[in-house]
């Protein structure tokens, strides 16, 4: 994480503030509090912020306020930033079916780290995961804190078709596919969930800086899940902070 | 309305504004100048939703009096089979047969009709995503026997004309203002210089989401990877082959490629209308050059006077 953000032109709509070049827990707390803060002051000008691991995408009316007047502001927002930690957020339960047809990439991730597929599961599900960020489609979240025994490097050659809501892995990074798209992530379990549905308020469920929890399920508790949210009828189990899990 | 012959067609507005911390891209019309156009030209708000063509276009049968601009790409289009020109608004009856055929310039058209194609809002925006299969109809192209309908317009904007100076003509060699950044310095001076003063030819893969153009090799310091960062509207990504890729209204919000510089909004449009083997250059201008061009876009839309409003 650097010691003062950068701020890099990006035209003359948007403008790049980056707080550092890794993915680090650190620097994503900083990046959640600065559009935290950002959102809570309403500052005038700045239409809508894209949150990464390290930087904050920033689209902003030049006929508003411009370049300089928007990074004089964020600066000073910054210096004054409480970076909160990123244990705040509640966690959402995702069940996963693993292996098999679901997570055909478990075998391989299992004999990468030399252990037992069952080994590989207990060590996804055993730990909660923030999200760092959601990007490249609706919904897709990039999740951190991994356990780097199970970390795995992507396919060599990406699937053309990966089926919504496969999760997978790539190298320390785990996530969750959210709709039908193409992908180079080791696939290691099926969730019946839908992280992202267009027709559902709020349409996408996950937010950055709540937290995951994957919790393994037979292919029967698999179909019963499926049934009620095809139905619309499942309510997803949310941890609230300081509930016991 | 009804489609009678699909063409490439869907609805597309402003874009789907304030989702993209979740993933959710714009979308929106590619070519926005052509679009907010059509929209003024039949008397619409800004925002009101219209159907782009891409390269082919539609044939549309109306099912009511409504008034109709065709802005953008030239698609010969015809009303009844009487040759129509673009940039101007024509009042239709129900009965009335709209035709467009393939492109003749520039890649994409706008058909706006008074009152806006009337689909339900998504996440604030008519927009189509084809990609998260939403906005417009069923999140999709249209099809052969889709039927529309539209709002209520003021049917005494028909007659309306742009004034020649707001007419964009579609170069096949056109040069596009940039602002260098946001990830300038993961490139050679070397690399910087090839970007700026290199022809980059318009290459097949081009689609809503980008469009891919053929050159000399932009040199990187290091590659082209980066950790993830936020790619604004009309990023110029150069990836692992050395190539730029211009990122226009389908792109997804987040990537790890670098980006050598951003497109000014005003020139946006005009590589959204190059069509394949054209030719676009770039030309490296200031935050504060950029702002000007923005402000100069801007006023065009405003200074527009109509006839009928004179009178």
């Amino acid at each position: 994480m650097y010691d003062e953000p950068r701020f890099l032109p990006a035209g003359d709509r948007a403008l790049i503030m980056e707080l550092g070049d890794a993915i680090e827990e650190k620097c994503n707390n900083a990046i959640r509090s600065v559009v935290e803060a950002v959102e809570a002051q309403n500052i005038e000008g700045i239409e809508e912020a894209v949150p990464t691991y390290r930087s904050i995408l920033f689209y902003y009316d030049p006929l508003v306020m411009d370049f300089y007047g928007i990074t004089s502001t964020l600066k000073k927002l910054y210096d004054q930033l409480n970076v909160t930690s990123g244990t705040t957020g509640p966690t959402l339960v995702i069940p996963v079916l693993y292996g098999g047809e679901a997570g055909p990439d478990l075998g391989f991730v299992a004999s990468h780290a030399h252990l037992s597929e069952d080994e590989v599961v207990t060590l996804h599900s055993s730990r909660d995961y923030l999200i760092y960020m959601i990007g490249f489609t609706p919904g897709f979240t990039y999740l951190g804190g991994m356990d780097d025994k199970i970390a795995t490097p992507r396919l060599e050659r990406p699937r053309e078709h990966i089926p919504a809501g496969s999760v997978g892995i790539a190298s320390k990074q785990t996530g969750i596919y959210p709709i039908d798209s193409p992908g180079g992530w080791q696939l290691i379990g099926l969730t019946p969930l839908k992280l992202y549905d267009p027709n559902r308020e709020p349409p996408i469920l996950p937010s950055v800086g709540e937290h995951v929890r994957f919790k393994p399920i037979t292919k029967e508790e698999f179909d019963a899940i499926k049934v009620k949210v095809d139905e619309g009828a499942y309510q997803p189990t949310i941890i609230k902070v300081g509930e016991p899990a | 309305m009804k489609i009678l012959r699909s063409g490439i067609a869907l609805i597309q507005d402003r874009g789907r504004l304030g989702y993209q911390a979740f993933g959710m891209g714009t979308a929106g019309a590619c070519d926005q100048y052509a679009y907010r156009m059509g929209n003024l030209l039949v008397g619409n708000e800004h925002g009101e939703a219209s159907l782009e063509c891409i390269l082919m276009g539609p044939t549309i049968e109306f099912e009511e009096d409504t008034v109709v601009a065709i802005t953008g790409g030239n698609f010969s289009a015809t009303l009844n089979g009487v040759e129509m020109g673009n940039w101007c608004s024509y009042r239709v009856n129900s009965g009335d047969t709209l035709e467009l055929g393939g492109v003749m310039s520039g890649r994409m058209g706008y058909i706006a009709v008074a009152g806006g194609i009337d689909v339900p809002l998504v996440m604030g925006s008519r927009s189509t995503y084809v990609r998260a299969k939403i906005g417009g109809l069923d999140g999709r192209n249209l099809k052969n026997g889709d039927r529309l309908s539209i709002g209520s317009g003021n049917l005494l904007t028909a007659g309306r004309q742009l004034d020649d100076r707001y007419i964009p003509t579609y170069e096949t060699d056109t040069t596009v203002r940039v602002v260098l950044g946001p990830q300038n310095d993961a490139f050679t001076e070397k690399g910087i210089n090839t970007f700026l003063n290199s022809p980059y030819q318009v290459t097949n893969s081009c689609d809503r989401m980008g469009y891919r153009l053929q050159g000399d090799a932009i040199e990187h310091i290091k590659g082209a990877d980066i950790i993830s960062d936020g790619i604004p509207l009309g990023a110029v990504q150069v990836v692992g082959d050395n190539q730029p890729i211009i990122m226009l209204a389908d792109r997804q919000t987040t990537g790890g490629y670098t980006k050598i510089a951003t497109l000014v909004t005003a020139d946006i449009p005009k590589v959204a209308q190059s069509s394949l083997d054209s030719i676009i250059r770039f030309k490296s201008i200031c935050v504060s050059e950029a702002y000007m061009s923005y402000r100069q876009y801007e006023e065009q839309f405003k200074n527009l006077r109509w006839p009928e409003e004179q009178a």
